[in-house]
């Protein structure tokens, strides 16, 4: 294996950050411990969210699903697995959904993928509800565990870190260049040999995992688990806008939005809490609008305009003959 | 008996909700996920209208028809085009448009919950009982069914049979050869775009009148308005009422047999059959 | 008499009430160079197209060493051995020239990966005369250096079925040349190609055997110098008197 220095220097310097960032919880606490969950927490769902959406131009609003999924995992078990084995039944519950949810549209064209998303938390909420009140008697579920803000904080670190990791893997990986090539002409993918829904469905697996685990990881926060609260649509919307935000063409694009953001909705829910609906609205027009590539993408495009070789078309994904 | 013909008048208005969408998707080519915000914003109107100055909601239509056309129009122009000029493919504008409407989605319903808090609303029109074969049913289930027949039977007597009309069903199939026969595109498309949106919010007032009602309800009748509008085929005029009856049946169904809670995922099973067997649409000819 | 390499069976193709290829049959031996050839709009592309997957066909079999491929997916035909260039070139274009065809390499019948692909695709580029332009994006790229990472790319699957849609179609005389040699040297070295052209020429100097087709129908089958002579062959072309 040779791996590119820049690349390796990358990953040195990753992985330096985040030893300095797991020493977070010994030099602060409260408030400002609990804001650094939340963004820790929303850099590793959105970093998961580009994963997918990032390569495929697929707009997955299934991340609340995700979450729903993995808060759930621990919520049924909790009394009778030790955690660890928790997160393994969250990631197996999230690839599977994303399984499923794959085989029924990502063999389609992408706008299907996109609707059936768009409901999916909903539903799965509905379903639980259902069998909770059908078969299990009550609809919340207690989840009390003796894990602090500070296990959580170290916990989505860690995950964090695997799913940069992952995504280095993944872009190093066959899997990665069949991405890159679906991602320049469909049509020459599928002539080459690419099993075009193959490769998105294993990516859509991998992301759905991810998050399923940082929904795993957030229940004991919840002591109180309601499908109302497990699966918030508004969660899937938070993710779009942050990672598309910061952007998604490279792989710590989504970091960029994740902080700023996840600092801006603290202090919006912590003093408008009715005007949230409307500042999001407002934030996904102005990333249309002002910054359809992202905080990263503007700057990369700015940079090159200034270098004499023009890279030419970044291409994206064009649905062939609708 | 009662099972179907509750599905049957549901499924009246949900025609006339997926018509809107489908001219909007369609011949406008833009996914417009803000679609049940229009149609929230149309019931709280005819409730305002009809509970502050006692308009009834049938003639609310006639303010609340063209109000919805002109603001749609005006969302087309100033928010649409630019993305439409700047799209270099049909993909990119799918994309820029579905995350275009959320905005709008969001802004909209945020400044309704605003005006209106977050409650559940109804009020009491033709709440009387109307006996069909025998069956009673709310006459304003009835009346709404029979106003949505009217209205998508004018939409396609404009369809099929004005010069206008066919403008638009040229421009669905084909807006490059449209062009060519000297249709105006972008104009076309802005008008079926307010078209649409009128559409949709005449089906918030007739929902209004037998509904209950609240501002954020609005995500899942745009999913019941995609679902419709895929299993009819998109652009699918005949398409989308067969499939509109089809869900409002199922919804129907699955509510008075199953559970009340579980509508969404009658739409959801409908929706994966589709998918399954028929992605192309009910009457929709298999992609080559 | 052996296994032909690849056997059309009565291959039919109705687009709704339009029959874009009618039954058609004919055989391709290993290591032969086959035109395909006829007037526009004869069905020629649509024959590549069931070939290589891009189409499934409405009826009839398509068997590749006797294994039938007809309707299968496109990718599944070109792991089994089936590569192809496209009518308008189509390159990937935010991708180097060699990372181009390290794609046939990967994904293809070849299925290498690493060191062996890369390595593969650059002799191949050198093969094609691409020799020091490997990382050169392709988006900056001339017509004709497309069309040869096309064919680099196609041949870096090393595919049993090797189809040229109009390679040749677009370049200049002394272009052509090289592309025509080009052609004649793959297929010295054994490979079986089946090309779509419309430069008779092309078709007269390399390929020993062509069919025509016109109308979604096969009217000639035989030695390219006979079946370009053939009245019927010169009809199609041509056009009959009463639909001149």
């Amino acid at each position: 294996m040779n791996i590119p220095r820049n690349e390796l220097l990358a990953v040195g310097a990753g992985l330096a950050g985040a030893a300095v960032l797991a020493f977070l919880p010994l030099v602060t606490e409260g408030f400002w411990l609990s804001v650094s969950v939340n963004i820790m927490l929303y850099a590793a769902i959105c970093t998961a969210w580009a994963l997918f959406s990032g390569p495929t131009h697929l707009v997955s609003l299934a991340s609340a699903a995700f979450f729903g999924v993995g808060t759930y995992s621990v919520a049924i078990f909790i009394d009778v697995l030790p955690f660890p084995a928790l997160v393994l039944i969250a990631v197996a519950a999230g690839a599977l959904l994303a399984i499923l949810v794959g085989l029924a549209t990502l063999r389609l064209s992408g706008v299907y993928f996109v609707i059936f998303t768009l409901g999916l938390a909903e539903l799965m909420g509905q379903i639980v509800t259902w069998v909770q009140t059908n078969f299990g008697g009550t609809i919340g579920l207690y989840i009390f565990t003796d894990l602090t803000e500070a296990h959580l904080y170290w916990m989505l670190l860690a995950l964090t870190v695997i799913v940069f990791m992952t995504g280095w893997l993944i872009n190093r990986s066959r899997l990665g260049l069949a991405l890159r090539i679906i991602g320049n002409d469909e049509a020459v993918a599928r002539h080459v040999g690419v099993d075009t829904a193959r490769a998105r469905i294993i990516l859509f697996a991998v992301s759905g995992a991810f998050i399923a685990v940082a929904g795993a990881i957030m229940a004991p926060r919840y002591s109180y688990i309601t499908p109302d609260a497990a699966f918030n649509p508004m969660t899937s919307f938070l993710v779009v806008i942050m990672a598309l935000l910061g952007g998604t063409r490279r792989l710590w694009g989504p970091l960029v939005g994740v902080v700023p953001f996840t600092l801006v909705m603290d202090f919006i829910s912590g003093h408008f809490p009715n005007q949230t609906a409307v500042i999001v609205g407002i934030a996904f027009l102005a990333i249309v609008y002002v910054l359809p590539d992202g905080v990263t993408g503007q700057l990369e495009s700015l940079f090159r305009r200034r270098r004499p070789t023009d890279q030419g078309l970044l291409a994206t994904t064009v649905e062939e003959g609708r | 008996m009662l099972i179907l013909l509750t599905g049957l008048l549901l499924g009246g208005t949900y025609t006339l909700i997926a018509l809107g969408l489908t001219l909007q998707y369609g011949v406008a080519r833009i996914m417009n996920l803000a679609n049940g915000e229009t149609l929230v914003a149309a019931c709280f109107v005819t409730f305002w209208l009809y509970t502050g100055y006692g308009i009834n909601p049938l003639l609310g239509l006639l303010v609340i028809g063209p109000g919805a056309f002109v603001i749609n129009w005006l969302i087309y122009a100033w928010l649409m085009q630019p993305l439409v000029k700047r799209a270099r493919n049909r993909g990119m504008l799918e994309v820029d448009s579905i995350l275009a409407t959320f905005g709008l989605l969001f802004l909209f319903q945020g400044l309704m919950l605003q005006a209106f808090g977050g409650s559940y609303f109804n009020y009491e029109f033709l709440a009387r009982p109307f006996s069909i074969m025998g069956d009673s049913f709310g006459l304003n289930r009835v009346v709404a069914c029979v106003a949505a027949a009217v209205i998508a039977a004018a939409l396609y007597v404009f369809l099929y049979h004005t010069d206008r009309g066919t403008a638009v069903r040229a421009v669905a199939v084909d807006p490059r050869a449209a062009r060519l026969v000297a249709i105006d595109v972008r104009r076309t498309a802005a008008f079926a775009f307010a078209l649409g949106g009128a559409i949709t919010a005449c089906a918030g007032t007739l929902l209004s009148t037998f509904y209950t009602f609240n501002t954020s309800m609005g995500v899942l009748f745009t999913m019941k308005a995609l679902i419709i509008v895929i299993m009819g085929g998109v652009g699918d005029i005949r398409g989308a009422v067969l499939a509109a009856l089809v869900l409002g049946l199922t919804e129907t169904l699955v509510a008075s047999l199953l559970d009340p809670g579980l509508t969404l995922a009658a739409n959801y099973a409908l929706f994966i059959l589709v998918l399954l067997f028929r992605p192309q649409g009910i009457f929709g000819k298999r992609p080559a | 008499m052996s296994v032909p390499l690849l056997a059309i069976d009565r291959v039919r193709k109705a687009f709704g009430g339009l029959v874009a290829v009618n039954d058609v049959s004919f055989e391709v031996a290993q290591g032969e160079l086959l035109g395909l050839i006829g007037p526009n709009g004869s069905g020629k592309t649509t024959m590549l197209n069931l070939i290589s997957g891009a189409l499934s066909p409405t009826s009839g079999n398509i068997l590749l060493s006797g294994q039938p491929i007809a309707g299968l997916a496109a990718h599944k035909i070109a792991r089994i051995g089936v590569a192809r260039t496209f009518q308008l070139v189509r390159v990937l274009p935010s991708m180097s020239a060699v990372e181009n065809v390290v794609a046939g390499a990967v994904f293809g019948h070849n299925r290498l990966w690493g060191g062996e692909a890369l390595t593969l695709a650059r002799e191949l580029l050198a093969r094609v005369g691409l020799k020091g332009r490997e990382e050169i994006p392709v988006a900056a790229m001339t017509y004709i250096d497309q069309k040869r990472i096309e064919l680099a790319r196609a041949l870096a699957s090393n595919p049993h079925v090797l189809l040229l849609d109009e390679w040749l179609a677009g370049l200049n005389p002394s272009e052509l040349r090289i592309g025509m040699e080009l052609i004649r040297e793959i297929s010295a070295q054994g490979r079986t190609i089946i090309m779509v052209e419309h430069v008779m020429d092309a078709i007269r100097s390399l390929c020993q055997r062509c069919v025509v087709m016109n109308s979604g129908a096969k009217i000639a089958d035989g030695i390219s110098a006979s079946v370009l002579a053939d009245p019927e062959v010169v009809r199609a072309y041509l056009g009959d008197d009463d639909d001149a």
